[in-house]
């Protein structure tokens, strides 16, 4: 009887077990994950680096060279591949609809937390849900079809240029900004608010002199958020864009971004050739570019994370 | 616990005629009777086309089709992924693939034109206006005969067989400037038609009434011209494979070459028969005449 209960009490009981298969479980799914991220990460530079590598291209001559021509090689025998058009491009494109979307993102935020926030959560919760849903290429065909006439209409050119993907791309991250905007005005503590109405603060000066300071930090991770998504975005800005390897001259010209010179190039290229490779070195520059956005994110919530 | 048991029930249920359908459907890459086509996507719908016709007859064989571009299909053949590389360029002229490993089959032959905005108000241009056209010393349509319009360029995207056969036949060697580049022909065909002075390029069938095709030093862009190197615009579909293809890939790519497909489907979308052609090139650029009989 002794040794039963002895044995009983020893044994490993099934809840136990369940436990320990459900941390390996969730364990392999983890290291699953951080392996691709891993896989991916060393591919790309594999690839990206054999253009400097193998090729021997000067990486200084990539980064600021003006002519974007795998097939040709200039005066110094090496092959033309100044990656600087669409590295401006991308940079421009994200910035401007980075700077356009906040203040429309910030408002509404504002509007869904602190001034109504029932018809906020009723109406404008399942908007901005349904803005995320929608593809990107169907976003890239409307740019098309009404965005560049527009832009052609009232601002000259062919339409096609920066300006139109700031546009497209404006409501593209809209949606992420605003819904992360949300969450960090939710986040401020509700006696912050109650704390400076009760001395005397209009309902204007609480959320400008209180909310938005405490919320600041929250707010610039849901910007650079953004600014992610529009860098990698591909499909819809391509469409509108023009495609064009130059440094834009002004925001109406053709211009080019990182992707879609990636997304347009990749099958006309032979696996393994210069051509090739050259535009896994643009990929390159994508990936460490939003590990960048990723750092910033950190560091932003790091700083600024509020002490209740 | 009862109801959890009955749902886990029903999963490895599920589960299990997932897998048997999944093994029943397989795709058995080794077995003689399904080939896999990769590459051009001016070349596709012809392959694609054919390839449902061939299924039909030889009940059991699947021809598998996909796009991916000229460059795709030439390494990918090359490399022996897939049994057929299409495309529209020599393999001589692809950078990074070795002509020697591949074997050259001509299934068809496509002409190219170029294509303006019909707002332009041109309907002909001489090779040497073309060439300062895409060069950047012609910058307005009034240059060249039509409207005070400025001329915006619009370009396939870099190493597109169509832009590799047009720079090479229609420019006469010179590289297009930097301009705007699109990835297909659909959507260049829209952008010049929507866009006032736009000029591009692309295959015949593409050309509807939205634009306007170019006649070009007197000789307009019909398959009539092409067949005999009056249009000196138009590059072969070539289907690759290696020296060692499949059965079923040469049989497959007889068929297309075969009288019944030359005449119903490769004329119906908008490519020129190979038994059509007066005259044969080769990947240099030279022309000669084809000795009916011999090809």
């Amino acid at each position: 009887m002794n040794s039963k209960l002895q044995k009983q009490l020893l044994k490993r009981s099934k809840a136990a077990k369940i436990e320990r298969l459900g941390k390996g479980v969730s364990f392999l799914a983890l290291m699953l994950i951080v392996l691709t991220v891993f896989a991916i990460i060393i591919f790309v530079t594999s690839k990206g680096l054999s253009t400097f590598f193998s090729n021997h291209v000067n990486v200084i001559d990539f980064l600021t060279g003006k002519n974007w021509n795998p097939n040709v090689t200039n005066a110094k025998g090496q092959p033309e591949v100044g990656a600087l058009p669409m590295i401006t491009g991308s940079f421009v494109v994200t910035i401007l609809s980075a700077l356009l979307a906040t203040p429309f993102a910030i408002g509404t935020a504002i509007f869904m937390t602190e001034i109504s926030p029932q018809r906020g959560a009723r109406i404008l919760q399942p908007v901005t849900e349904l803005l995320v849903g929608i593809p990107s290429v169907v976003y890239g065909f409307i740019g098309l079809t009404v965005v560049v006439p527009a832009v052609r209409a009232v601002f000259g050119g062919s339409g096609f240029g920066i300006l139109s993907g700031t546009f497209v791309l404006f409501v593209m991250i809209l949606p992420t900004v605003t819904s992360m905007s949300v969450d960090a005005l939710h986040s401020v503590p509700r006696y912050y608010r109650e704390a400076a109405l009760a001395l005397g603060a209009t309902q204007w000066q609480t959320i400008y002199k209180v909310v938005l300071r405490a919320a600041t930090p929250g707010m610039l991770t849901a910007i650079v958020f953004g600014m992610a998504r529009a860098f990698g975005e591909a499909l819809a800005v391509q469409m509108v864009i023009g495609n064009a390897a130059l440094l834009p001259t002004s925001l109406v010209s053709p211009a080019s971004t990182l992707t879609s010179v990636l997304t347009t190039g990749i099958g006309n290229t032979v696996m393994g050739s210069m051509q090739n490779n050259a535009l896994w070195s643009l990929a390159l520059v994508l990936l460490i570019m939003s590990l960048i956005f990723n750092l910033i994110i950190r560091l932003i919530g790091r700083r600024g994370a509020i002490t209740k | 616990m009862r109801k959890s048991r009955w749902i886990e029930g029903l999963l490895l249920v599920g589960l299990i005629i997932l897998g048997g359908w999944a093994y029943q459907t397989r795709q058995v890459n080794h077995s003689n009777m399904t080939i896999t086509a990769v590459g051009s996507t001016a070349l596709q719908p012809l392959v694609e086309a054919a390839g449902e016709d061939y299924s039909t007859q030889h009940l059991g064989t699947f021809i598998n089709v996909q796009g991916g571009g000229s460059g795709t299909g030439l390494s990918q053949v090359q490399e022996g992924a897939v049994d057929i590389g299409n495309a529209d360029v020599f393999a001589e002229e692809q950078n990074g693939i070795n002509a020697n490993r591949l074997k050259d089959h001509r299934v068809a032959v496509v002409g190219i034109t170029p294509i303006v905005n019909r707002t332009a108000g041109v309907h002909r241009l001489t090779s040497a206006q073309l060439i300062g056209i895409f060069t950047g010393k012609v910058l307005n349509w009034s240059q060249v005969g039509g409207r005070n319009q400025k001329i915006v360029i619009l370009n396939r995207a870099q190493g597109s067989g169509t832009r590799a056969t047009f720079e090479r036949y229609g420019l006469e060697g010179h590289r297009s400037l930097a301009a705007q580049e699109q990835d297909s022909s659909g959507m260049v065909r829209q952008i010049v038609a929507t866009t006032p002075g736009a000029i591009s390029y692309v295959g015949f069938s593409y050309v509807d009434k939205t634009v306007q095709a170019v006649s070009l030093n007197g000789v307009k862009p019909t398959n009539q011209n092409v067949t005999n190197n009056r249009w000196p615009i138009w590059s072969y579909e070539h289907m690759y494979t290696g020296q060692k293809p499949q059965p079923l890939a040469t049989e497959f790519i007889h068929y297309i070459q075969s009288k019944k497909i030359q005449n119903t489907l490769v004329r119906r979308l908008g490519y020129i028969s190979m038994a059509d052609m007066k005259v044969a090139r080769n990947g240099q650029g030279q022309i000669h005449k084809v000795v009916k009989g011999h090809e």
